[in-house]
């Protein structure tokens, strides 16, 4: 049983935690960061050109605890020609990375499905590595009316 | 006791593709949460998830916090021959689950 002394401290420390990640203005650029160095350790620094990958994903998500994705590659998926890896990342979840799924070319099909949580409105990514080393990428903007995660104070 | 569904189509042709569905009971818990008294919830998630074909590595797929309760996972393989497909899960807290379906090749 909470008394309600201890009650308004916890409202009180909450609220403030709120206000700090409202006002600090580097939230953004750091979950950017974040992100684009996530990437970096997937790419090691090689470019990512967009095209070949098809990022499915709802546009506008009620709930975005169980958003159904879905990662698709054009590629014949030959023993000289095949996808080596594909990965997903978020701009403004807790946590940059989503998915790293590693496939060859007894695969068959380039595509992986999952669900994923997302936290916010914002661009969801996917980055596939081919068996050539180029890496190819397809971006999705997402609305999310109900976001995962909401206690870590989003911008 | 851990709990996993796979869904493998049990008969296919040679050289066909299908598809495999697998899916994990497991909260997910992700590590940003805080209970009522504000004390962070600690991560407890699935983190690979490792598929065998006949001792063969098919699919290896590394799970992060932003995937959903209940992970889902589907890809799809070539039917190359008969045997099992093993399905191994490890996470955090020492989690583990193995099972294995049969699938026959015509």
């Amino acid at each position: 049983m909470i008394s309600r002394r201890h009650f308004l401290l916890i409202a009180g420390s909450t609220l403030a935690a709120g206000a700090q990640a409202q006002l600090d203005p580097n939230r953004a650029a750091q979950r950017k960061a974040a992100m684009e160095a996530a990437v970096r350790k997937v790419t090691g620094g090689a470019p990512v050109r967009p095209g070949k990958v098809k990022l499915e994903l709802p546009p506008l998500i009620d709930n975005g605890n169980a958003v159904p994705l879905a990662v698709s590659v054009e590629s014949p998926m030959t023993e000289a020609e095949h996808v080596k890896a594909i990965h997903v990342f978020t701009e403004r979840n807790p946590q940059p990375n989503v998915l790293d799924a590693y496939l060859g070319p007894r695969a068959g099909r380039a595509r992986v499905e999952t669900r994923a949580r997302i936290a916010d409105t914002q661009t969801v990514t996917a980055i596939a590595l081919l068996s050539d080393g180029s890496f190819w990428s397809d971006s999705v903007d997402v609305v999310v009316t109900l976001s995962a995660c909401l206690e870590e104070g989003l911008i | 006791m851990a709990r996993v569904v796979i869904r493998v189509p049990a008969q296919a042709k040679r050289g066909e593709v299908i598809e495999v569905r697998t899916l994990a009971a497991h909260a997910m818990e992700t590590g940003f949460r805080r209970t009522q008294l504000g004390e962070l919830i600690p991560r407890d998630i699935i983190r690979s998830l490792v598929c065998t074909y006949n001792g063969v590595e098919i699919f290896r797929a590394e799970l992060h916090p932003a995937i959903a309760a209940n992970p889902l996972l589907a890809f799809t393989t070539v039917a190359t021959e008969s045997g099992t497909l093993e399905f191994r899960w490890s996470g955090d807290n020492g989690y583990a689950a193995t099972q294995s379906v049969q699938i026959s090749v015509v």
